[in-house]
């Protein structure tokens, strides 16, 4: 469309503009600022830098509770992801393919992690597992499933929202087309379904990891000194000390995530996704 | 190849009878159309047959099965979709392939099998294209190899030729009519198109909301409609009120006009008649069943034109003339003529 050129067209494409481009340095500015403060060499963060230096990554590298902890958030990260699509895949089938009683209220439940504060889900999972501990002599709490169980409901609602939508998105006779070539619904499923939808749930998977690695609230309950998760160990150094060892964690958090996005990117669309 | 029947088949939606007790049977071989407006319930028979939705009562047999209560994956049928509905992540060749890999067919009998389909609707070059990659037609054509690989006991069309261009639809109406009588498989198609239906059908059925109006070869239909429904759905049709007297062989319209007829019922309260079954005579013209007439609209169409005339009692007729050098010039409106009325072509109908 041609835009005009007349004042009030401009100063509306101007004000326009500027909002995106503030939009995206709002955005972008504390993962720019984290990135650099973690190359300061300052002992205390203050501005400006004293100079630059990379002693904070091998600090980082050093401080044993980081490396861990980044372990122990991925192995509970990729649990949950893995467990919550396993768990939401079917459910989202019946949800978008069948017609019941309590379909609401089904939704409603499973999408109830989002609402509820994570304290709260992670006090009550506490109290639930300290019981389950007590009845059955199993240690569950600390454990990297136990942490798992907490996240799988973090990650539920995510892929839910995602898987749906995009069931929601396969046509229908496609699915009675592989029905009509003799395909059972198990089969249909398997072999034309979810090779369409595959987008959606790399898209659910990202959106599950994501939510699950940087989850400090649930944890917070769950985790025992030895067993941390990486957002814990950042929580626990803060306590004691303020230095860029911290921006240099963050960095690598963020290295990880925004590697992820990328590889992903590369097989499926996300902005065609999400 | 096999036949069907449908026995006295009903479906509801909620309150809504969208099928209504129809029964019907086909033929081996023989190609079935199921023509109706939007709404009469076609689609859903067609579905019930596929097995896509259950019946809500009434029986569907394939061949000597009962499939009532069987899925479509073990009903052994070819379903062509409207909308064709490939599988958009594999090739032409893995769309063809699906049905064969569900029977657990040899790889090698595959290959030669799909080829067999693929040369039959003419794709053999485009076998390892995506079904995005190709056009609408071509889409067409491997929704069809796809659903007569399998050989099924019975091919279903769902508006197969909808959403093809106007010149497309053509060919592909002589295509698909050609594969059908070669391969002489048992074939239901649904279509809202009446030329369509009658190009294509060896017999038609008409549905109206939900139920069977008439069932019936193309001509059937055409030159003896059973009802006001059928004759008015079906071609252009003159409908003059009024009722039968001397047994039927005559039709006195409610203006007076009395016409010779094919036998009409005594219950007929309307006669139909075509517009091209109608001649056109001098103005001096004698005869049964000619009657003076004034020339009101000429419309030139091309290769016909259609004109209304008006006759002294006051009904007026449409009435088709095949276009002709000498008779382009001969029509203006207001000119004296006379009509003859093809006593054969006069069908008594019932309901006004």
């Amino acid at each position: 469309m041609v835009r005009g050129t007349r004042f009030p067209e401009r100063l509306q494409r101007f004000a326009f503009q500027g909002t995106v481009a503030g939009t995206f340095v709002f955005m972008a500015l504390p993962i720019a600022l984290v990135l650099w403060l973690s190359f300061f060499r300052n002992e205390i963060l203050s501005l400006p830098p004293d100079g630059y230096s990379l002693r904070w990554y091998s600090e980082m590298f050093a401080q044993r509770q980081f490396l861990s902890g980044f372990w122990t958030s991925l192995q509970v990260a990729l649990l949950a992801t893995f467990c919550g699509l396993v768990v939401t895949t079917p459910a989202s089938f019946a949800l978008t393919r069948a017609r019941f009683r309590g379909r609401e209220a089904i939704v409603q439940l499973l999408m109830s992690p989002l609402i509820v504060p994570a304290i709260v889900i992670g006090s009550g999972l506490y109290m639930a597992f300290v019981e389950f501990e007590v009845r059955t002599g199993l240690p569950v709490v600390g454990s990297t499933w136990g942490l798992a169980i907490g996240h799988i409901l973090l990650t539920i609602p995510w892929s839910l929202r995602l898987v749906t939508a995009s069931l929601a998105g396969v046509d229908r006779s496609i699915e009675e087309a592989a029905a009509s070539l003799g395909a059972s619904p198990p089969v249909a499923a398997l072999k034309v379904t979810l090779p369409l939808i595959w987008p959606g749930l790399v898209a659910a998977a990202l959106f599950s990891f994501v939510t699950s690695f940087g989850n400090l609230e649930i944890s917070l309950l769950l985790v025992t000194p030895g067993n941390t998760t990486l957002p814990i160990a950042i929580l626990q150094y803060l306590q004691w000390k303020i230095d860029p060892t911290i921006a240099a964690v963050s960095a690598l958090q963020i290295a990880v995530v925004g590697t992820g996005l990328l590889v992903t990117n590369r097989f499926v669309s996300l902005a065609k996704v999400v | 190849m096999a036949t069907v029947v449908l026995d006295r088949i009903t479906r509801r939606f909620g309150d809504v009878l969208a099928v209504d007790d129809v029964s019907l049977a086909v033929a081996e071989g023989e190609l079935l159309v199921l023509l109706g407006p939007s709404g009469c319930g076609k689609t859903t028979t067609l579905r019930m047959i596929a097995g896509f939705i259950e019946t809500s009562a009434g029986t569907v047999r394939i061949g000597d099965r009962d499939v009532t209560q069987e899925p479509p994956y073990r009903r052994n049928i070819g379903v062509v979709f409207q909308n064709y509905a490939l599988f958009p992540h594999l090739t032409v060749f893995e769309n063809v392939a699906f049905g064969l890999r569900r029977r657990r067919t040899p790889e090698a009998q595959i290959a030669s099998r799909v080829g067999q389909a693929l040369a039959l609707v003419k794709l053999e070059a485009l076998a390892q294209r995506l079904p995005r990659q190709l056009s609408g037609g071509q889409q067409q054509r491997v929704a069809l190899a796809r659903a007569l690989v399998i050989e099924p006991d019975v091919l279903l069309l769902d508006e197969p030729l909808s959403n093809l261009d106007a010149k497309l639809r053509h060919d592909v109406r002589q295509e698909i009519r050609r594969l059908q009588q070669m391969l002489k498989i048992t074939t239901i198609m649904v279509t809202h198109d009446q030329d369509e239906a009658m190009s294509m059908g060896d017999r038609l059925v008409v549905l109206n909301a939900g139920r069977v109006q008439q069932i019936g070869s193309p001509q059937a239909l055409y030159r003896k409609p059973e009802n006001l429904f059928v004759a008015s759905f079906i071609g252009q049709a003159n409908f003059l009120d009024g009722r039968p007297e001397r047994d039927g062989a005559v039709f006195v319209t409610r203006s007076g006009v009395a016409i010779a007829c094919a036998r009409a019922a005594p219950e007929s309260r309307s006669l139909m008649i075509r517009p091209e079954t109608i001649e056109v005579l001098d103005p001096s013209a004698t005869g049964t069943n000619v009657f003076p007439a004034i020339l009101e609209v000429v419309t030139y169409l091309g290769s016909a034109s259609e004109l209304a005339v008006r006759l002294a009692e006051g009904d007026t007729l449409l009435v088709t003339q095949p276009s002709s050098p000498a008779a382009a010039r001969r029509w203006t409106a207001g000119q004296r003529l006379s009509i003859r009325i093809d006593p054969e072509s006069a069908v008594g109908i019932l309901g006004t």
